[in-house]
């Protein structure tokens, strides 16, 4: 794992470029504004693979099935505006992440009591429960028709979601500030520390005395709130949701998009998406097939070569800049 | 009466070969995993390229069934020696999350190439006429297809438990099953073991695909969509175990069989919520050796 992690010993005090992704999504929402629904989703994944992060780049629980939570999100939001009849975004929100925190806490006490491949198998036989659920419960998800209908009243009875997606972008990136700096803080403090032991040698974690258990469940819990409030954020800015929210590839998509930008550095979750979602955008619907095989091309060489993805190219380049006189 | 009783006998025989088909693909990938600890998550691409062989050679180039069957065994076994002495071997000291990203990726690759080949249709199978038809066997009639799938699996698993249990080969892989180091020690070419066995377990998943490209469909989704079937039958019948998983995998089978035939509204919820109940009840499998 990388020098640039963070944790207990680190400055936590906010650097000067840690604004830079701020005003580069300031910036793009007054230079860029016909790409400002394609922004508001990759804004969105940013948060999903924040969430992800945190579990694991900084706790180490490996999961496939972290489509679970966002899925749910997703869902929840959808229904009580399209079947409930409840319209404010705030409420659909706090439904969303407290799905998701639930959810995370309900699974996370079980799953986190295993290991390697048996918690892989969990997490994934968890989402496919919840696919299952969604595909088969017609009457209040639609099925595999999805799920549309949905209606989102102006925020705070002001602000209305305009067909430009203005308002949406900017919501969102507030929701991801917000999401940020709650993870931000969470890593430089000791709770975010001891994530980091447990990641490194849990044994020893167990040795000093600290509650391995009950950290893992509290940070997979944290987790799958952000998880939630991104699920409800995408059914928002789409107004549908489709069963692909709790589908294998786009778990593994996640996981792509957060690789790509490096795991375990907070910023790989900014990095990861931007690339993967706009190179999405200009390449997939030409070329699926080259598509699919570049991102799986592009996952093996990150493993085999640059495990630190962009952000630690990035590093090391500057690491050996420096060393020139 | 009569008529619930014909519904579990055939439930129980189509369970039987979707359950035999599961194990011969599995089997290789609680091998690699209980051997290696390697989580070979692409292991459905090496079905889906025997798959893929078979229906190809016997429809395109008019090869004959059985031989069709024996060139989907040895070239996907060929093509996994190349693959893990290119790539796979160097992963085996790498972490848990970079193995599981690394045939995650194998997965999109083999996707994409599937699809660039054979577009997104279905392979049909085409059966040779002596494997057509029923087969009569206690006054029932039962397709012959899948009775050849469960004798000819059945001779296979035989086959392999002899190799494990009673040949010098196998007392290697168990050696080095239960302790590398030691077994490294002693003189064990575990090397040549690994890519040996690699070998043996892809060359029985291709075997699988193109067995069961009838009861499971051959189309470039085919190693994201069963997945989970394939870690299912290796998770709850133990790494490194051959008993564990065909018990596992004939289970999963029948159940898989009788959910579809009985209450079709649940879909494959009950074999998720039952995977989730063994695997917190035993977390090491029902035959696992590790804790």
């Amino acid at each position: 794992m990388s020098a640039h992690a963070g944790g207990y010993s680190a400055d936590p005090r906010i650097r000067w470029i840690e604004s830079l992704p701020w005003i580069v999504a300031i910036a793009a929402f007054f230079a860029l504004p016909e790409y400002l629904s394609l922004g508001a989703r990759i804004l969105i994944y940013i948060l999903y693979a924040l969430s992800l992060d945190l579990i694991v780049g900084y706790a180490g629980i490996i999961t496939l099935g972290h489509s679970a939570y966002f899925g749910l999100g997703a869902y929840v939001a959808g229904i009580l505006a399209a079947k409930a009849g409840v319209g404010d975004p705030m409420v659909q929100l706090a439904a969303a992440a407290a799905a998701g925190a639930l959810l995370g806490i309900g699974t996370g006490a079980i799953i986190l009591r295993t290991k390697a491949l048996t918690l892989l198998m969990l997490t994934l036989a968890i989402t496919s429960v919840l696919l299952e659920i969604a595909n088969k419960a017609t009457a209040l998800t639609g099925g595999a028709d999805g799920l549309s209908g949905v209606v989102v009243a102006p925020i705070f009875g002001l602000f209305r979601f305009d067909i430009f997606g203005k308002t949406a972008y900017l919501y969102c990136l507030l929701a991801l500030l917000l999401g940020w700096w709650l993870v931000r803080k969470m890593i430089y403090s000791p709770f975010g520390t001891s994530l980091t032991g447990v990641r490194e040698n849990s044994l020893r974690m167990h040795a000093i005395g600290a509650p391995v258990y009950w950290r893992l469940v509290l940070v997979y819990t944290l987790s799958a709130t952000i998880a939630g409030v991104a699920g409800g954020l995408i059914t928002q800015t789409n107004q549908f949701v489709g069963l692909n929210v709790f589908s294998f590839e786009s778990a593994g998509e996640l996981l792509v998009m957060l690789i790509l930008g490096g795991v375990g550095r907070i910023y790989g979750a900014f990095v990861g998406p931007v690339v993967y979602l706009i190179a999405q955008d200009l390449l997939a619907k030409q070329f699926p097939e080259y598509w699919y095989f570049g991102i799986g091309t592009m996952l093996v060489l990150v493993v085999m070569f640059a495990r630190g993805g962009i952000l630690g190219i990035l590093d090391s380049i500057l690491v050996k800049l420096r060393r020139r006189p | 009466m009569e008529a619930f009783f014909a519904s579990l006998v055939s439930v129980a025989f189509h369970g039987a070969a979707l359950g035999m088909i599961l194990y011969v693909i599995s089997v290789g990938l609680s091998v690699t995993m209980g051997l290696m600890g390697f989580a070979n998550l692409a292991h459905g691409v090496f079905a889906m390229a025997g798959g893929y062989v078979l229906t190809t050679t016997i429809s395109r180039f008019g090869v004959p069934f059985p031989l069709a069957l024996a060139l989907a065994f040895v070239s996907v076994a060929a093509a996994s020696v190349v693959l893990e002495r290119l790539l796979y071997s160097r992963l085996y000291t790498a972490s848990d999350l970079e193995q599981v990203l690394f045939t995650i990726g194998l997965i999109f690759i083999a996707v994409a190439v599937a699809r660039f080949i054979y577009g997104t249709l279905q392979q049909p199978v085409v059966l040779p006429d002596y494997l057509k038809g029923q087969f009569a066997l206690l006054g029932r009639d039962f397709p012959a297809y899948r009775v050849f799938i469960i004798a000819f699996s059945a001779v296979m698993v035989g086959l392999l438990w002899f190799g494990v249990e009673r040949t010098r080969w196998g007392a290697m892989v168990r050696a080095t099953v239960d302790n590398r180091a030691m077994a490294q020690s002693v003189g064990i070419d575990t090397k040549r073991l690994f890519t040996l066995t690699f070998a043996l377990g892809s060359g029985l998943a291709g075997l699988g695909g193109g067995l069961g490209a009838e009861i499971i469909a051959i189309q470039p989704t085919y190693p994201f969509e069963n997945l989970v079937y394939f870690l299912v039958v290796v998770a709850v019948g133990g790494l490194g175990s051959l008993r564990g998983p065909f018990v596992a995998a004939l289970l999963i089978g029948i159940a898989d069989t009788a959910c579809k035939y009985w209450l079709p509204q649940y879909g494959a919820f009950p074999i998720y919520v039952a995977t989730i109940a063994i695997l917190l009840w035993r977390p090491a499998g029902l035959f696992g050796r590790r804790a």
